[in-house]
């Protein structure tokens, strides 16, 4: 086995990187697929609420690191799945606890364990950032349609390009459909002209996804919302899958039968 | 509201928002500001007019953007020497 890292990121803050990777996660796992996630916020963690596997920390990435522990007692398992393990950050350190070494060695170490490593990147440009990169073979940059989370977008994507990161593709979160058809929200095609990288998926805004994080289940436990299924689709992606595009600014009935667009 | 908005000739906020950034992030993506690209615009114009006639005012200096590429487009129309136009 010799897992791909990919890592999630975006520059800007909220953007809903954790929970992409949760669901991305979960959608892979449930392929089939051996999945550990890594938390790289230290300091901030949260994608073990997400997942709702808070109440069985007992080491954390830190831990690992600084060799309290072996990198198998660090992965907490998510019993929902047969094969989804979560590697969390510690919460009372900071990012200066992990250097970009250090995350291209444990991951070195965890590539035979598995097939995927996520890795949820903490929003900025700096140490955590560094961190999250450092392993990655791909990496997916993750914005909304509004002017400040496509700016830094485009700042991490030439930081990115720098650094020979790659591959690069794009997830546009939190689309709200009956914005974008009345003018007030840029579309996915305007994102995609802004910032002329490869698309691998598109969220659309959902409820949802604040009741998953409420009960730490995350969305693509259940296929029916239609957030979890743009996260399925894009797992799908990663595993080489030619997956339609939903048109999610396009998708009531009625709309469909009037509008010229497919 | 759409309608008003049409009758007052306001634009969507969507296309603002494209606008805005088209603009932001070729200055992002080059460190270039508006300030030093019109610098360079007179000096270029310096230099040129010491070996060809040109209309200063009608010099353009662009930046294009091709996918995540930037290029430099200058236009500089040339003015028909009077020199040649006496013969």
């Amino acid at each position: 086995m010799t897992a791909k890292v990919a890592t999630v990121t975006s520059g800007k803050g909220g953007v809903g990187k954790t929970t992409a990777v949760a669901n991305i996660a979960v959608g892979l796992a449930s392929l089939g697929q051996r999945v550990v996630c890594i938390d790289g916020d230290i300091g901030l963690r949260n994608l073990d609420v997400v997942l709702g596997l808070e109440n069985r920390i007992v080491y954390d990435l830190v831990d690992v690191v600084e060799g309290r522990c072996r990198l198998r007692q660090a992965m907490i398992r998510d019993k929902r799945l047969p094969e989804l393990y979560l590697i969390p950050a510690s919460q009372t350190r900071d990012k200066s606890a992990v250097s970009p070494s250090d995350m291209v060695r444990l991951c070195d170490d965890l590539r035979q364990e598995c097939d995927w490593i996520l890795i949820d990147s903490p929003a900025g440009i700096e140490r955590g950032f560094r961190n999250s990169i450092a392993a990655a073979n791909l990496v997916l940059v993750m914005t909304n349609p509004e002017v400040s989370a496509v700016r830094d977008a485009d700042r991490v994507i030439g930081l990115l390009d720098a650094e020979e990161k790659g591959p690069v593709h794009l997830v546009i979160n939190r689309i709200k459909p009956s914005m974008v058809k009345r003018g007030d929200m840029l579309s996915v095609e305007d994102v995609l002209d802004l910032l002329a990288i490869h698309l691998i998926g598109i969220v659309p805004d959902d409820e949802n996804v604040i009741v998953a994080s409420n009960r730490g289940t995350p969305l693509a436990f259940d296929n029916k919302s239609k957030a979890g299924m743009a996260f399925h689709n894009i797992a799908r992606r990663l595993m080489g899958e030619d997956v339609p595009f939903v048109d999610v600014e396009n998708q009531g009935f009625l709309q469909r039968l009037f509008s010229g667009r497919k | 509201m759409e309608f008003f908005n049409r009758m007052i000739g306001r634009k969507k906020s969507a296309g603002n928002a494209k606008e805005r950034l088209q603009l932001v992030l070729i200055h992002d993506r080059t460190d270039l500001a508006p300030s030093a690209l019109n610098a360079m615009k007179d000096e270029l114009i310096e230099v040129i007019s010491r070996y060809v006639e040109i209309d200063p005012t009608a010099v353009s200096i662009n930046i294009a953007k091709e996918g995540r590429s930037q290029r430099l487009v200058a236009d500089i129309p040339l003015r028909i020497s009077n020199r040649r136009r006496l013969k």
